[in-house]
């Protein structure tokens, strides 16, 4: 059987601290044409607490899902360190133990399962990677299957089409909890979901993560979903960080002009008080070539003409909380600086 | 732990489980045509493989004096060819000639461009472009003429048509395994796989070749009609079968001739290399629907 | 006032390998002005209710049942010439993906100004015009270069927009839209049911908005039908169905959501999932799911009992509130 990993650094160093990741694609401009890169993912920064739910948000494009990949080095970065509580990836911790520390639930939950393998086959193939017996490793299977809900008896020798999405969701969950990871990265794991459903399996990822003491990385657009399970929440802008903060906080004080709009744009469940005024303009602008300076000074209702050349770094704002926005850094030429500091 | 199960939707089909494979099967089964097309393969492969013990006439002893004998000669049911041989014979020992220099190749190149296809899909990069751009060199040539020319260089022969026809498939079967491999590659299930630390070689085993088999043979055994065509066509040539050896395209050559004197004995081969190769595309149809599982 | 939509018993099957019952007796009425919402889960069968109100389905494999009438119209009656008639000009369409429902090698200008010609006898000119008018309309930013562009050079919103420019340029008096906002961003989508909104009130059209999500639902909706295995679950204002649902699905349905949960608390759900609808409901299709199923739930289909007018539940517990339901429920267990 897959040995426990062990703690090593205590509850308090971080479980991963992730420092200046970066990603750009190149996109072809076409025989003659000049060569572009799509900056999806900028020099992010970021920790994730042992235990702790982090929520990533951000619309498309933001590069939230390539963060999770880069995370899972299915794509390789183009620069940036990831330490794994206190061990940098490399010399002491190859990529294959990483991948058994830290699992990934997909979005589409049947693309995400070899149509041609059992259930059972689907789950067992992790552990049996890692040298696990295949009898072991069915058993294993089997046993995760009824913790993630579905009856093994049912469910074990049956195929991916034979199953609704919720099931098959449940499926890949069991998957990534096969190799008995610490972290999981839910990338938009729920959001295909029907709502009656993506209830049922959220209540199961809670359940899950207090019974294996799991770490969630989730990553949604659905601000209401991510409120619901995330202990701090981290924003993202065309490829940068622009606020991470604990939830409640952000919910009630959101700092970023961006974090404030995205929520603001979130529909009300009240019939008499409906949006009346869209909180942003426009669409998020390309991420082939974002605009310099501030990303969001183009549809910033604060923006100044210091927003368009000076790039805010991501400073804290409140103990715990850190936002990239020149109107919370001091002496920043512009005129809100500061302000907004004391205001809250 | 109160987690509420999904019941299973119904499935009204109270069976033993079956695999992937069972599905297919039983879906080919239930196809009327390719049941046809299989039952009339099956047919000219037995009759083939078993022609020296069903009793038919010497297929090389010719007459003078009974040359072109028409449909319902006594002894000679669908009549004799141009040196009197019997056609029924022939026709029947030609198959297996013709089948062989028709499936064999296929079946080669079946194996070596799927493992060619494979690995240029799976590992991309500059793998990808070695192994491509040196197939591109034999797409630029039409197949009928890289066939002659492999062939000519090679010499006449069964064998040497058998290779040369082998060169011919492996392009087209190669490009179409790197396409269905690139994209299953880019299926969430095989970074799953590459995620859970499993090696390329164990994901192209377990996750990659699973999933593009299927396709690839179908596409293979659209193309064993070609196949039978070309080897018939290098025959007709020349480049392959010798007489007096049976063979389809050979004996299409040979019995040019006598298009004037009796057309349809002449065409007798012709029907042969129609049926067989319909009958391979038609069943790659059945084949091709009745794996397309997904509801 | 007379309805300007008005479906009875409308039911959808489609017969392939296997058979689906998509739509089993559906009856709605949208009055001119109004905006009703189709809210369901998916394979509830409100994609294929819009559908059929076009007879957008595809022909050979299509049962369809019922009356539909649009416009003083026998859709069902309708040959093929009448529907392209009215298809654009008395009912226009938008869809989730305007990438798809564009044509790609036409620019936006000409798409809209062969729409007004065809429907509206004018000039290529005046198309033109039109079409540069109702960019304004949907409000894209220098509507006079963006006529001339075409759909793939547009971002997601901005083909949204267009997409409603082309559906509104010859006016049509009702607008289906099916999921429009579903594949947008959270700031993009609000902007658009803003758009869809302020267009409706000026143009004084029916809309009939198929969702699955509540909040889109109120951001937009003046009635609701909450859709349930092909059925007309629930319909009533909107205001009524989020305050104060009475069938149990709706009831649920509301309480699964995650807006107002307390962290830490497990959800309410609705255990199981929708039935295949490989035959046609004979019970309440909602029975095997719901907690206060009795045994007649399971021998006949419930009645739509009414609850004031224009508001009724398919359910024979309809007539009292979810609190007073479950306060039934734990007298019993109790």
């Amino acid at each position: 059987m897959l040995e426990e990993i062990e703690d090593r650094g205590g509850p308090r160093q971080a479980l991963l601290d992730i420092k200046g990741l970066k990603k750009h694609f190149p996109v072809s401009g076409g025989m003659l044409g000049k060569k572009q890169v799509v900056r999806a993912v900028d020099g992010v920064d970021f920790g994730v607490a042992k235990g702790e739910t982090l929520g990533i948000v951000g619309e498309s494009g933001c590069g939230k899902s390539t963060t999770a990949r880069l995370l899972m080095h299915l794509i390789a970065p183009d620069a940036g360190s990831i330490v794994y509580d206190g061990t940098p990836i490399g010399r002491d911790l190859s990529l294959r133990e990483l991948r058994r520390r830290m699992q990934m639930v997909f979005q589409d939950s049947y693309a995400s399962l070899n149509p041609r393998l059992t259930i059972e086959d689907s789950i067992a193939f992790g552990p049996k990677v890692h040298g696990v017996p295949d009898a072991k490793a069915r058993e294993l299977a089997r046993d995760l299957l009824g913790r993630v809900g579905l009856k093994p008896e049912t469910f074990a020798n049956r195929y991916p089409h034979e199953l609704s999405g919720g099931q098959r969701q449940r499926v890949n969950i069991a998957r990534a909890l096969a190799l008995k990871p610490r972290i999981v990265i839910l990338d938009e794991a729920v959001s295909a979901l029907d709502k009656s459903v993506e209830a049922q399996v959220l209540n199961l990822l809670i359940d899950l993560k207090r019974d294996f003491g799991l770490t969630y990385i989730f990553i949604s657009h659905d601000l209401n979903v991510v409120r619901y399970v995330s202990d701090r929440v981290l924003v993202m802008y065309l490829g940068e960080v622009v606020e991470i903060g604990p939830v409640d906080e952000m919910w009630t004080n959101p700092r970023h002009p961006y974090t404030a709009a995205l929520l603001a744009s979130m529909p009300t469940l009240d019939p008499d008080r409906r949006t009346t005024q869209a909180p942003l303009a426009g669409d998020p602008p390309n991420p082939i070539d974002p605009p310099p300076g501030c990303r969001f000074h183009t549809r910033c209702p604060h923006a100044e003409p210091v927003c368009a050349s000076t790039r805010p770094s991501l400073a804290d704002a409140a103990p715990n909380h850190a936002v990239a926005c020149l109107m919370h850094a001091a002496n920043s030429g512009h005129s809100k600086a500061g302000t907004m500091l004391e205001a809250s | 732990m109160a987690i509420a199960t999904e019941p299973l939707r119904e499935i009204a089909i109270v069976e033993k489980r079956r695999g992937y494979w069972g599905t297919v099967g039983r879906r080919l089964v239930r196809d009327p045509v390719s049941m046809i097309c299989a039952g009339i393969l099956l047919l000219i492969f037995l009759s083939a493989i078993f022609a020296p013990w069903l009793g038919l006439a010497d297929p090389f002893r010719g007459s003078m004096i009974t040359r072109l004998r028409p449909f319902g000669t006594e002894g000679h049911p669908l009549g004799t060819d141009e040196l009197g041989r019997d056609m029924l014979s022939r026709l029947i020992y030609g198959g297996r000639l013709s089948l062989l220099i028709g499936i064999l190749p296929v079946f080669n190149a079946f194996v070596i461009g799927t493992i060619l296809g494979v690995i240029a899909g799976y590992n991309g990069g500059w793998a990808n472009s070695a192994i491509m751009r040196t197939i591109d060199v034999f797409y630029a040539f039409p197949s009928v003429l890289l066939a002659i020319a492999i062939s000519g260089a090679l010499g006449a022969g069964v064998l040497n048509s058998i290779v040369s026809l082998t060169i011919v498939f492996i392009p087209p079967i190669a490009r179409v395994a790197e396409s269905v491999t690139t994209s299953v590659r880019n299926l969430d299930f095989v970074d799953a796989a590459r995620a859970s630390g499993a090696s390329a070689l164990t994901i192209m085993r377990v996750h990659v070749m699973g999933n593009v088999l299927g396709p690839i043979f179908v596409y293979a055994t659209s193309l064993i009609s070609v196949s039978m065509i070309l080897a018939a066509g290098l025959s007709f040539l020349g480049l392959g079968t010798r007489p007096p050896q049976p063979e389809w395209g050979l004996m299409l050559n040979t019995l040019r001739t006598a298009i004037y004197v009796d057309p349809w004995l002449a065409a007798l081969p012709g029907v042969m290399i129609f049926a067989v190769s319909i009958g391979f595309n038609l069943l790659s149809d059945g084949l091709r629907s009745a794996m397309d599982i997904r509801n | 006032m007379k309805p300007i939509v008005s479906v009875r018993d409308l039911t959808v099957s489609f017969h392939g390998e296997r058979a689906v019952h998509a739509v089993n007796g559906v009856s709605l009425d949208v009055m001119p002005g109004e905006v009703l919402g189709l809210l369901g889960e998916s394979g509830s069968g409100k994609s294929v209710t819009l559908r059929a109100l076009m007879r957008l389905l595809p022909k050979k494999r299509t049962r369809i049942g019922g009356s539909i009438e649009v416009a003083g119209q026998d859709v069902l009656a309708m040959r093929d010439d009448q529907l392209s008639n009215m298809r654009g000009k008395v009912v226009s369409m938008i869809f989730q993906e305007p990438a798809l429902a564009l044509d790609p090698v036409y620019t936006i200008g000409e798409q809209i100004a062969e729409s007004v010609v065809r429907h509206e006898g004018k000039s290529m000119k005046e198309g033109k015009e039109r079409a540069l008018e109702m960019l304004e309309r949907v409000r894209i930013p220098s509507a006079k270069r963006r006529l001339d562009a075409y759909p793939h050079e547009m971002s997601g919103g901005m083909r949204q927009r267009a997409m409603i420019a082309l559906a509104l340029a010859c006016k049509p008096k009702i607008l289906l839209a099916d999921e429009p906002t579903t594949a947008l961003d959270a700031t993009v989508q609000i902007q658009i049911l803003l758009l869809l909104r302020e267009l409706q009130a000026e143009m004084d059209m029916s809309v009939i908005f198929v969702t699955h999500d509540l909040g889109v639902a109120v951001e937009i909706c003046d009635r609701v039908a909450v859709m349930y295995a092909g059925e007309v679950a629930e319909t009533g204002t909107l205001a009524q169905l989020v305050r104060d649902p009475r069938h149990p699905y709706a009831q649920g349905l509301l309480s699964s959501t995650v807006l107002g949960a307390t962290r830490g608390e497990k959800l309410t759900t609705i255990p199981g999932a929708p039935p295949s609808l490989s035959t046609p409901p004979q019970a309440c299709s909602f029975e095997p799911r719901c907690r206060f199923a009795v045994a007649s739930c399971a021998a006949k289909r419930p009645p739509a009992v009414a609850l004031g007018e224009r508001r009724a539940a398919r359910c024979i517990h309809a007539e009292r509130t979810a609190d007073e339901k479950i306060a039934t429920l734990e007298a019993e267990t109790a």
